[in-house]
């Protein structure tokens, strides 16, 4: 029973990330129709800027902020202006494509200008273990299910409570009707790409100090973000949060109870069941389909 | 002007596949198998073009069809079965399983088909690298035979290109015909606007698995010829980012257009080996002109020169219809 404990906390904090980044795609995905491919490495490279920070002399909690900042900028803002406005009137599919052309630009400028070998990282959390229930629980675990809850209930917060998100929400529910009433939705629809740059630096910092910073670690990440994304419900904040946490323990579960060597083909068939089955996803509402 | 562009076309096309059979005779042995490589990338673009391209429907599982063939051919020929009945049983195989693949687009499109083939390719990867009773695992498959054709051996680098060179030429004449037959323009019917071709009678169903069967299927002759070409494999070269890596020659060389698949496969095999200066920033550039090329034209390269050969038309025409109407008017 101890073994199943300790899983299911390890899988929420995984899935806790997985969120971050799911929550991030579906963002763009409702504001804009952008399917980025290079979500994964977009989750690799902040962890990179804040070890070049720290490589020129800064110390840890300045680099956090420099590696964010600079995220903000080359993820939210450079990618927005120079890669998702000239693609936007080509199409949904074409600026998808361009997002994977993206992702390997990323993943090899990386490999050339920083390393090809796997970095450590510091974590923003101490090592060490704390009692909970009689289990052993790592403040590893801990720390990072709640800056992931933080930043989650921050961001829902914003959406469903402030009048910036209700005009983000109207952006992305009807752009047409929204600039009639006075919404500013091109700022709209930047802010949740800066929104997103933010999200993925964050979950960056999370999970960097876990599984090491490495140029090609975002495939996997880029991958469990968008099974997370689709299985929860590509139009839903909360439906991203929920596929998150669950494509976390399924993981973690599917290591221990299936085999390490088919572990990563758990999330994958729970996926194409999903997108069989129920393909708005389990909590998605379904979109009307345009012919 | 058509009546010069006709024979031109031909000879160009004959000047072409001259120069394929004559020029590599005095290639080195890097030189031909650089060269095979993009006859076996080529056929496997071209059955991708097929579902990406003219069909329309998003597929990121090539690179796996390309790997079944592989190993179905491996598998045959290192146990002495002749190579022709493993491409057969390649072309079957690949065509059976793309079938299938085939079913979730017939209930979802684009992004999502784009996952669901991701993940198939995920999967086939997983089952490539752990059944190693089949596979070998990760010591994959090595003293892959070359083959026999008409009692000539082709264990030398240059029977074996022109093994992979008369495979290009009869799956090119293959596709050539399929897309200007009545399944061809079904297959474009499918692309503009499924909705209408339904309404007139397309099957909508049976060819978006068709064209997903058959663009399968050509992976599978891909595959089936690299096994023998690189006489070795192992799961490695077979994951996603193969078949990234054809979607991308698909795109680059120009989707729903016949040449596109040969030009983007020639950029994607071929210009490293050129660009060798470059040394570790190729990828790197790569993807920078992939997504500028993209910004200018989502039609690739191919849809440059169509739309430049448009407007020259278009140019030409009302030119001619400006001469028309002077003449009309001096007449009058």
């Amino acid at each position: 029973m101890s073994n199943l404990f300790d899983l299911l906390v390890a899988g929420f904090a995984t899935g806790a990330i997985y969120a971050l980044v799911a929550v991030g795609f579906t963002l763009l995905w409702q504001t804009s129709q952008t399917i980025n491919f290079a979500q994964g490495e977009f989750v690799m490279l902040p962890a990179f800027l804040m070890l070049a920070t720290m490589h020129v002399g800064a110390p840890f909690w300045l680099a956090i902020i420099l590696g964010i900042l600079l995220s903000i900028i080359l993820l939210g803002l450079a990618f927005k202006m120079l890669l998702v406005d000239p693609m936007m009137r080509h199409g949904v599919l074409p600026l998808a494509i361009a997002t994977m052309a993206l992702a390997i630009g990323i993943k090899e400028s990386v490999k050339q200008f920083y390393s090809a070998e796997a970095s450590p990282f510091p974590s923003i959390v101490p090592t060490g273990d704390v009692s909970i229930l009689g289990h052993a629980v790592s403040l590893q675990s801990i720390g990072v299910l709640a800056v992931a809850i933080l930043a989650v209930l921050g961001l829902t917060t914003l959406l469903s409570r402030t009048s910036l998100g209700h005009q983000m929400q109207a952006a992305a529910q009807n752009p047409t009707v929204a600039r009639i009433i006075g919404v500013p939705v091109e700022r709209m629809i930047l802010l949740t790409f800066l929104i997103n740059a933010f999200l993925v630096a964050l979950a960056s910092l999370l999970i960097t100090p876990i599984y090491l910073a490495k140029f090609s670690s975002g495939e996997v990440l880029g991958q469990a973000a968008f099974i997370a994304a689709i299985v929860g419900g590509f139009n839903q904040v909360r439906g991203a949060i929920a596929g998150g946490l669950l494509i976390g323990v399924l993981d973690n579960l599917a290591a221990a109870y299936v085999s390490t060597q088919y572990r990563a083909a758990v999330p994958m068939l729970f996926l194409i069941a999903v997108i069989l089955f129920r393909p708005q996803g389990l909590l998605g509402r379904a979109e009307e389909r345009t012919v | 002007m058509s009546d010069f562009a006709k024979p031109l076309k031909i000879a160009l096309g004959l000047a072409i596949v001259a120069a394929l059979i004559v020029v590599p005779m005095n290639f080195n042995r890097y030189g031909l198998f650089i060269l095979s490589q993009w006859a076996v990338m080529s056929i496997a673009a071209m059955g991708l073009n097929l579902t990406l391209g003219y069909a329309g429907q998003v597929s990121l599982a090539q690179g796996a069809f390309v790997g079944i063939g592989a190993y179905a051919a491996a598998i045959m020929t290192t146990h002495g079965w002749p190579l022709p009945a493993a491409i057969l049983v390649a072309i079957v195989l690949s065509f059976a399983i793309g079938w299938v693949l085939g079913y979730p687009a017939l209930r979802v499109q684009h992004h999502y088909l784009a996952f669901v083939t991701l993940a198939f390719s995920t999967l086939a990867f997983l089952v490539f690298r752990n059944e190693s009773w089949l596979t070998g695992g990760i010591y994959g498959i090595s003293n892959i035979p070359r083959p026999h054709i008409f009692g000539i051996a082709t264990n030398k680098p240059l029977p074996f290109y022109y093994v992979c060179l008369g495979s290009l030429a009869i799956v090119s004449l293959a596709v050539w015909w399929l897309i200007r037959s009545p399944w061809g323009r079904a297959f474009m019917a499918l692309r503009e606007n499924p909705l209408r071709a339904q309404s007139l009678g397309v099957d909508t169903r049976r060819y978006t698995l068709m064209a997903f069967a058959i663009g399968s299927g050509l992976g599978g002759v891909a595959g089936a010829l690299y096994a023998p070409l690189t006489q070795y494999i192992d799961p490695v070269p077979f994951n996603l980012s193969l078949s990234l890596d054809l979607l991308l020659m698909v795109i680059v060389g120009g989707a729903g257009f016949y040449f596109g698949p040969f030009l983007g496969a020639m950029i994607a095999v071929l210009l490293p080996e050129w660009l060798r200066f470059t040394e570790g920033y190729y990828l790197m550039l790569y993807a920078i002109a992939v997504m500028l090329l993209l910004i200018w034209s989502p039609t690739g390269i191919l849809g440059i020169l169509d739309r430049y050969l448009a407007e020259r038309r278009t140019k030409a025409a009302s030119a001619l219809r400006a001469v028309a109407k002077s003449r009309l008017e001096t007449v009058q």
